[in-house]
């Protein structure tokens, strides 16, 4: 969230799309009502079906699942030609007046640059406009040039008309129009409006375009930066934010460094690349703050690596593992099942064995038979869990999933008992980046272990087999420091500690040499203690001021609110810096006044920014610097030559869909997302499977977890698939009755629940329909649990171009009374 | 079991409760706002925890649904309900349980004294001591409410968690409530509160909005905010409740006369001792210094 939870309730309009929070976030979501009640906020949703949340919303319009970027072009559409934006806010905070390159072009479903052969674009045909003089950045203030970025999203966005929307989405026209007409409501200085979404949107070929269109709408309106504005992703688990912060995918180091590439050999190559330089003579200088990436890593290798890191070694970045290539978790499978690798043309093996923690890769991931194939090739799997979960016992899954016999299958699984979340201390990260302690409430159960013992223990005993037998590249493993009190079980708020960073020599003070601003051994307090030449460590710079020498700051609980607007800030800790809000600097314009005084974010008074703590530099006078520090020229991007899959969002049906693209049939895919290729990858199409299949979350049950629990079952006892009342009459399914949902993959039996909050889509001139999957069981519930189909035998084999996160939430299906 | 801390304002089958007037207690309320629910069942829970009952037996049958009505060991129900309706589609959940009529029919029905109770803030609760399973108090309420247990031969409602409302504490569901949709507080402020929910809610569009604060039972302490307030059947609930007929005249005519009858009795069973005298166990016959002594 670039706002936070209890901000939420500063909002006039909250757009509620690509989730459904009140069935997912019911806690949160209690801000949405306090909104509502005593702002008079309206809730709009958009959906594809009417759910908990539109339940209780203002107004609800339906969507075709997979069409968000139409429906979010055509709002921004509809601003730009009425004049429903927040003008001074989109000249002064973002791009819209850079000029773009006369290379970038788009042509019927393409982006110029595109290389058919393999499948990607090539960025720098979208470069910014430089000026011949200057070699600075090209500006037009007026935004009257058809070059800048605001004239080529007017043409980009002028195809979806409000008639396109409705023909796409299947969202009646009036009900669009009334949804733009409140959205943009918030397109002033006087009203602010939030976005919220989750995996409704992240889970698509197009996620990332689809948040690209929030972000951009929200600028449009002047709402990033601002008391009740923002784009606000809810995250899926307790501390799923927490995983994402320090590293939890293969292309990010702790605070969102990037892995390094193979043929980044030297940390001088690896910095090169990874520290975006500025364009000169920007619309004023950017503080373009990764340039201070050279600290944030070499504190980071200190950290790791702890005297074994030094000048002379390059502070050990040769240890750090490279990667050749993509390691997102449907490549892993993919090798995993071909038993080999494909990013090395099938030469080298795939993988041999697999650890996981927390995890049950079988009901998470799509495809289930291509999962359970996968895991069937491994030699060994070590599952550390607090109950016997699908993955552990892939092996005696029901045949339909395809699982070979057991007597053929060679794996050796073990299983590790892991500590549940009140079984153990630590810090859970939520959705506003708020970092909170959490006290341990009971010991675990039996041999249950927690898991910073699980893991010291498997590293304690790698390590000595390297220090005994030797290996490949032992270095890597024997540099590492551990010098916890418990070696076998490390301390968390040691690890805090650790994160947090501190001094390794005095460090002086940049303004007066004769002074120093840490000792040696103390905590450091904010980013810019941080030092590149070895005399500070920290685990992860992002988490700076999480653990200083006043105490662990992620256990503080005062609900002190000098704001008054719900910032709470000696509540826990927020990252960045304990800031409340991200990009604050934009809640101000260009003298330093709030846009709405009623609702502050920072403001100059003269010799500081006063407020919630600002993201700019503190006594750094309006005008200085642009307000978004961490893009290299300063400002917001309404374009963004940076992504996979194009500087401005497009319309793409998903892989899998039961209509074409009626903006440009000859490109009807995003063209960018890869599809897989194995036996097991296969794809429906839509003659055979003529309707769309979703998956989600039910509010009373977590994941594939609660089937275990009593208490839990008997609020939502089984699986089930939503059917809306017309196609249920047509297929003569009666509420109640036995239904069989099938796709190219697999197929799931269970209870039809014949509904009204389901509907029929109108795509151009066919009729649409879609069914709804819920996803909390599985075949392993232990004794008394609730057994029932995995969602995910449905799923394909398709992702997002830019996160590779897979497509969930639409696919093709039919549907049989069983 | 009844709270010694609370007076007792009317009690079944008895003709005054306890009620000292040395001190007066305002009457409590819950007041449930239907357009804030987003049917999450943290309340339905956070009952069956508290009062210690345990998980019932459910089945998926087409519905979000627990259970298709309130059970002894259920005491507590979310009804989900779809609607169309000239703005569109409303999924209406609504909160079932026991309201605590002002004037409980339950309690009217009741034939065994002191089985149900109405507390001098107006909760009204079944004493399981004193239940003896006769089940008319089915007969006596309008919402279709009190069940009886199997298990105990007892019935069973909600409480309003009068154990936690006597010493200062809201009732379970109110505590638990994520989205702040139950509040408790004394009923006169629950009306206010709930009229400038409402009067939000006439603006917002609801021209219907209304609480549903049923005078046929001369109120409940439990009030329901419905957005569709002229279909209160929409929601599951009776348009005009009010206390069944048959079980008015039992409570304001019959039962005065059964009264009279016992009265009648008494007066024959003395008048048949003084004419008589006393009537031995054993027969006029029989050695009474073999008995032992009682």
């Amino acid at each position: 969230m670039t706002n936070g939870w209890v901000d939420i309730k500063n909002a006039d309009v909250i757009l509620a799309m690509g989730g459904n929070p009140a069935e997912n976030h019911p806690c949160g979501f209690k801000w949405f009502i306090e909104a509502k009640k005593t702002r008079g906020a309206k809730i709009v949703v958009v959906d594809p079906r009417f759910t908990r949340t539109a339940a209780v919303a203002d107004f609800y319009c339906p969507i075709r699942p997979g069409t968000d970027v139409v429906f979010l072009l055509g709002i921004m559409r509809y601003a730009i030609e009425t004049g429903r934006f927040h003008e001074d806010y989109v000249k002064l905070h973002t791009n819209a007046p850079y000029l773009v390159g006369e290379k970038f072009g788009f042509d019927d479903g393409l982006f110029t640059g595109f290389d058919e052969a393999s499948g990607t674009y090539d960025k720098k045909e979208w470069a910014y406009e430089a000026d011949a003089k200057s070699h600075g950045y090209s500006l037009d203030h007026t935004l009257q040039d058809p070059r800048c970025v605001f004239q080529l999203l007017k043409k980009h966005v002028d195809r979806y008309t409000p008639e396109m929307v409705e023909k796409i989405c299947g969202s009646p026209k009036d009900k669009f129009l009334k949804v733009a007409e409140i959205v943009t409501s918030t397109g002033n200085a006087q009203r602010c409006g939030t976005v919220t979404y989750a995996l409704g949107w992240t889970q698509h070929s197009t996620g990332v375009q689809m948040i690209r269109c929030a972000a951009m709408l929200q600028l449009m309106l002047g709402n990033v930066g601002r008391p009740g504005g923002g784009v606000n992703a809810f995250r899926g688990h307790s501390n799923i934010q927490g995983a994402t912060d320090i590293a939890g995918t293969f292309e990010i180091l702790p605070g969102y460094l990037k892995t390094p590439a193979s043929q980044l050999q030297t940390l001088a190559d690896y910095l090169k690349d990874a520290t975006p330089t500025t364009l000169n003579g920007a619309q004023w200088p950017s503080m373009n703050y990764w340039t201070n990436y050279p600290k944030f890593i070499v504190s980071l290798l200190k950290a790791q690596y702890g005297a074994n890191s030094t000048k002379e070694n390059d502070w050990g970045y040769a240890w750090l593992p490279k990667i050749d290539g993509n390691h997102s978790w449907m490549y892993i499978f993919d090798d995993m099942y071909r038993g080999s690798s494909t990013r090395a043309g099938g030469k080298e093996p795939g993988p041999e064995g697999l650890i996981t923690f927390g995890m049950n890769p079988v009901g998470i991931g799509p495809n289930v038979p291509k999962m359970i194939g996968a895991l069937s090739k491994l030699k060994w799997l070590v599952v550390v869990e607090n109950y016997e979960i699908e993955t552990a016992t892939f092996w005696k899954a029901p045949r339909d999933y395809g699982t070979a016999d057991a007597s053929k299958i060679q794996t050796e699984v073990y299983q590790l008992p892991a500590s549940g979340f009140a079984e153990k201390d630590g810090t859970f990260i939520n959705s506003a980046r708020w970092m909170q302690w959490k006290w341990k409430a009971i010991d675990p159960p039996g041999n249950a272990k927690t898991d910073q013992a699980i893991m010291a223990r498997i590293f304690l005993a790698v390590r000595d087999l390297y220090k005994k037998e030797g290996g490949a590249l032992p270095e890597q493993v024997l540099n590492v420091t551990w010098s916890y009190t418990n070696p076998a079980e490390p301390d968390l708020t040691e690890v805090l500690k650790e994160i947090n960073g501190k001094a390794l020599a005095d460090i002086p003070d940049p303004k007066d040499k004769t002074k120093t601003i840490r000792l040696a051994g103390q905590q450091v307090e904010n980013f810019g203690q941080l030092q590149d030449d070895g005399t500070t460590m920290c685990g992860n710079w992002l988490h700076i001021g999480v653990f200083t020498d006043a105490g662990n700051n992620a256990a503080r609980r005062s609900t002190a609110d000098p704001t008054g607007l719900g910032m709470y800030p000696q509540w826990g800790f927020a990252w960045p810096a304990n800031r409340r809000i991200m990009y604050n600097r934009a809640s101000a314009d260009a003298e330093g006044k709030a846009w709405d005084p009623s609702r502050p974010g920072i403001v100059w008074n003269g010799k500081l920014w006063v407020g919630d703590v600002p993201d700019i530099k503190p006594d750094s006078p309006p005008g200085e610097f642009g307000a978004f520090i961490m893009n290299a020229e300063g400002v917001a991007r309404l374009y963004a030559p940076a992504l996979a899959d194009g500087p401005f969002p497009e319309h793409y049906e998903a892989i899998e869909s039961p209509v074409d693209n009626l903006l440009h049939p000859k490109v009807p895919t995003n063209p960018v997302a890869k599809r897989f290729s194995t036996d097991k990858d296969v794809y429906g199409k839509r003659e055979e499977f003529p309707i769309i299949g979703t998956t989600y979350r039910l509010t009373e049950h977590y994941h594939y977890w609660t089937k275990h629990t009593q208490v839990l079952n008997q609020l939502q006892p089984g699986f089930f698939v939503e059917i809306p009342e017309g196609l249920a009459k047509e297929k003569g399914i009666a509420n109640g009755s036995q239904v069989r949902v099938t796709s190219a993959r697999g197929s799931v039996q269970g209870v039809a629940m014949v509904t009204k909050r389901l509907h029929p889509f109108k795509v151009g001139d066919k009729q649409v329909w879609e069914v709804g999957i819920p996803l909390h069981w599985g075949y392993a519930a232990g004794a008394t649990g609730h057994t029932g189909p995995l969602a995910n035998h449905l799923t394909p084999s398709a992702m997002d171009a830019n996160t590779w996160t897979p497509e969930y939430k639409t696919f093709l299906v039919k549907l049989e009374k069983a | 079991m009844t709270v010694q801390s609370l007076e007792i304002r009317r009690s079944s089958a008895s003709v005054w409760g306890s009620l000292s007037g040395a001190r007066t207690v305002p009457t409590v309320s819950k007041y449930i706002d239907t357009t804030t629910c987003i049917g999450c069942k943290a309340c339905e829970v956070a009952c069956q925890e508290w009062n210690d009952l345990r998980p019932v037996a459910t089945e998926q049958v087409g519905t979000y649904q627990t259970l298709p009505t309130l059970d002894a060991q259920y005491w507590n129900l979310i009804r989900f309900n779809e609607r169309d309706f000239e703005g569109g589609l409303a999924w209406l959940m609504r909160k079932d349980q026991c309201m605590h009529c002002d004037e409980p029919g339950c309690l009217a029905a009741c034939p065994a004294p002191g089985a149900i109770v109405q507390y001098s803030n107006g909760i009204v609760d079944v004493n399981p001591d004193q239940c003896i399973g006769c089940r008319y108090c089915e007969t006596g309420c309008p919402f279709d409410v009190p069940r009886f247990s199997r298990t105990t031969g007892k019935m069973a409602k909600c409480t309003l968690c009068v154990d936690r409302v006597s010493v200062g504490l809201e009732p379970a569901c109110v505590k638990a409530c994520p989205t702040g949709c139950l509040h408790f507080g004394t009923k006169e402020d629950m009306l206010v509160m709930a009229h400038i929910r409402v009067d939000q809610l006439k603006k917002d569009g609801f021209a219907q909005a209304a609480l549903y604060d049923p005078a046929g039972v001369n109120g409940t302490s439990v009030v329901t905010i419905l957005a569709h307030g002229d279909h209160p059947e929409w929601y599951g609930l009776p348009a005009n409740p009010h206390v069944p007929i048959l079980v008015k005249v039992w409570k304001k005519f019959l039962r005065p006369f059964g009264g009279i009858a016992i009265i009648g009795a008494v007066f024959g069973v003395v008048a048949h001792y003084m004419r008589h005298g006393p009537k031995s166990a054993f027969g006029a016959d029989q050695d009474d210094s073999n008995l032992p002594l009682a």
